[in-house]
């Protein structure tokens, strides 16, 4: 084998593959080598010339009918060969839920390491990488490097902010690749309504906790979040128990980091702070003094949200009107 | 006759960490280890597979410390038999080392229809276990499920993604990791444990799977950790109060304009 250098991002998620883009363009220049994203779909080179503005120097394309839709069993197929005939030393791979097990699935073919959710990435002195990130449900940062090449690891959205779009020059590699018929067929597709897609982006988060009694309550929610523009979302507890929404803020849901987080009647599981936690200012508004919640907030309010929430969106009203 | 395997980490009960005040460092020595919480819906569909359908339920757990106590647990809730890889070279191995050691006893076991992981554990929360297990015996994986069926050899599985369910087929066997959401696990009865004593605990070395000391030391690890601390939190706690919640609001939405994240 080869040498193995370079830095390589892989995302199915376009708007997170710029991002890593911005990830990988540190670690590159650090270790003095080419960065690298992988495109892989049907008819998708009219994406190169946008990634290759963000920091990519080069591009591997494989454009192939079958990987058409994402699904991991053919893109992994794709990627395993790439890596295994490039031989990249590190790989970033956008740590959507998808994401993850693509970049397991890699790691395992390559006999390689593989660190997951990474919110931080460095190079030590020799050479290798260094990652953090947030493990025992958000109790402890553990700081992981690597024993062997390539190193992988997974990094979730808005970790690191896009660079800005320069005119550069970059080079497209096209490559021909052998794709297996996925073992995993997909029959059916359900889009289920969902309040907080966005919330991974979001400036301003209006979260919403078990103290809401019914969907219907989230509505003042909605209104401050307009109010402010910001979106809304929820805990994991109304998403799977409740079956209100599909997605939530926390541990195993989205990491949300607005300049203010509103946390209303959430008492703060550590699973769902962990989602959170990276906001600049957070409220909390829970009736129980004792709420975990206030440890980690910057304003507490002790006080019912049915009356407080509301309350608010008329004072804010008020108050930036003057 | 199914037969099903689920893997069981016996993980840290992360409710009860601390951190040493001085260093910053956390303590994970003493801390009460528990059936990683994932790993129990896994063992808990296991079982309901196995009511519905008939077969057999094993359970597979690899750990450099003693995990009777959470294997006798499995046993209690349904599982007939318990496979323990119980070696001292397993200590600090990554994911790489871990899911080498139980492919190893997976082999030796037999053939599986199903195998079965939690999503992710609740302390290291990698979400790699099942997904490494599925390449290293060349067979189907599905993740993130949240309804698991099985109609002779074809397994069907409702994922559950970021913004989509998806429902997917494939053949038998293969691995399936399932979310929190997928059933309650069961509490055994009084009855259930006392079955429980009279059933199989298999110990094991890593010799007797085949697998080299030197594939779980760190030679064979992919990642290393070095260091794990308590996280910085820095809030300030400001708790404002009021007559009532009209004055409560205009003093927060006061302070929100001052900390300028408001009304931009």
């Amino acid at each position: 084998m080869s040498r193995q250098s370079g830095v390589w991002v892989f995302s199915e998620n376009d708007d997170l593959m710029l991002e890593l883009l911005a990830g990988g363009r540190a670690i590159a220049t650090v270790r003095n080598a080419e960065l690298a994203a992988v495109l892989l779909g049907s008819a998708v080179e009219s994406k190169a010339d946008k990634l290759i503005q963000h920091g990519a120097d080069k591009i591997f394309i494989v454009d192939h009918p079958t990987l058409e839709r994402f699904q991991v069993d053919t893109f992994l197929d794709a990627l395993t060969t790439l890596v295994k005939r490039n031989t990249p030393e590190t790989l970033l791979v956008g740590s959507t839920k998808n994401g993850k097990e693509l970049a397991s699935r890699l790691a395992a073919r390559l006999e390689a390491g593989c660190t997951p959710d990474c919110t931080q990435l460095t190079v030590n002195g020799e050479g290798r990488l260094v990652t953090k990130r947030i493990v025992y449900s958000g109790n402890a940062v553990v700081t992981a490097t690597y024993i062997r090449k390539p190193q992988i690891a997974t990094v979730p959205s808005r970790t690191f902010e896009k660079l800005e779009p320069t005119e550069r020059k970059g080079e497209v590699v096209k490559a021909e690749v052998e794709i297996e018929p996925p073992k995993v067929e997909v029959v059916a597709v359900n889009k289920v309504e969902v309040a907080d897609v966005k919330i991974e982006e979001a400036e301003i988060a209006v979260c919403g906790g078990r103290g809401i009694e019914r969907k219907e309550d989230f509505k003042p929610l909605e209104e401050l979040a307009q109010l402010l523009g910001g979106q809304v979302s929820n805990t994991r507890p109304l998403a799977e128990d409740r079956k209100w929404f599909t997605g939530w803020v926390g541990l195993s849901g989205k990491k949300t980091k607005p300049a203010l987080y509103i946390g209303c009647g959430i008492s703060g599981m550590i699973q769902h702070v962990a989602g959170m936690r990276d906001s600049r200012v957070v409220v909390a508004i829970n009736k129980d003094p004792e709420a975990p919640i206030f440890e980690v907030a910057d304003y507490v309010v002790v006080g019912d949200l049915y009356e407080i929430v509301p309350a608010l969106v008329e004072a804010l009203k008020k108050e930036l009107k003057k | 006759m199914l037969r099903i395997l689920v893997c069981l980490k016996q993980a840290i009960d992360v409710s009860q960490l601390k951190a040493d005040p001085s260093t910053g460092r956390l303590v994970t020595a003493g801390v009460p280890r528990k059936i990683s919480d994932f790993d129990k819906n896994a063992l808990e569909e296991a079982v309901r597979l196995k009511e519905k359908l008939g077969g057999e339920v094993v359970t597979l757990t690899a750990s450099a410390e003693d995990a009777k106590t959470s294997i006798r647990e499995a046993l209690a809730m349904g599982a007939d038999k318990g496979y323990f890889i119980y070696d001292e070279a397993l200590l600090g191995s990554d994911t790489l080392a871990v899911s080498t050691a139980l492919a190893g006893a997976i082999r030796k076991i037999g053939d599986f229809d199903l195998i079965l992981c939690g999503e992710a554990s609740i302390d290291g929360f990698s979400a790699q276990i099942g997904p490494r297990l599925a390449e290293l015996l060349n067979i189907p994986i599905v993740t993130y499920a949240r309804k698991v069926s099985v109609e002779g050899e074809t397994v069907t599985v409702e994922r559950a993604l970021e913004d989509r369910y998806e429902t997917v087929k494939c053949k038998t066997p293969a691995v399936v990791t399932v979310t929190k959401e997928i059933n309650d696990p069961r509490i055994p009865s009084l009855m259930a444990i006392m079955k429980a004593s009279k059933k199989e605990i298999v110990n094991w070395k890593l010799a007797d799977i085949y697998v080299a000391p030197e594939k779980v030391r760190e030679a064979g690890w992919g990642v290393k950790i070095v260091d794990v601390l308590a996280p910085k939190v820095e809030r300030k706690r400001i708790v404002i109060e009021g007559e009532n919640p009209a004055e409560i609001a205009e003093k927060l939405a006061k302070a929100l304009i001052q900390e300028g994240v408001v009304g931009r």
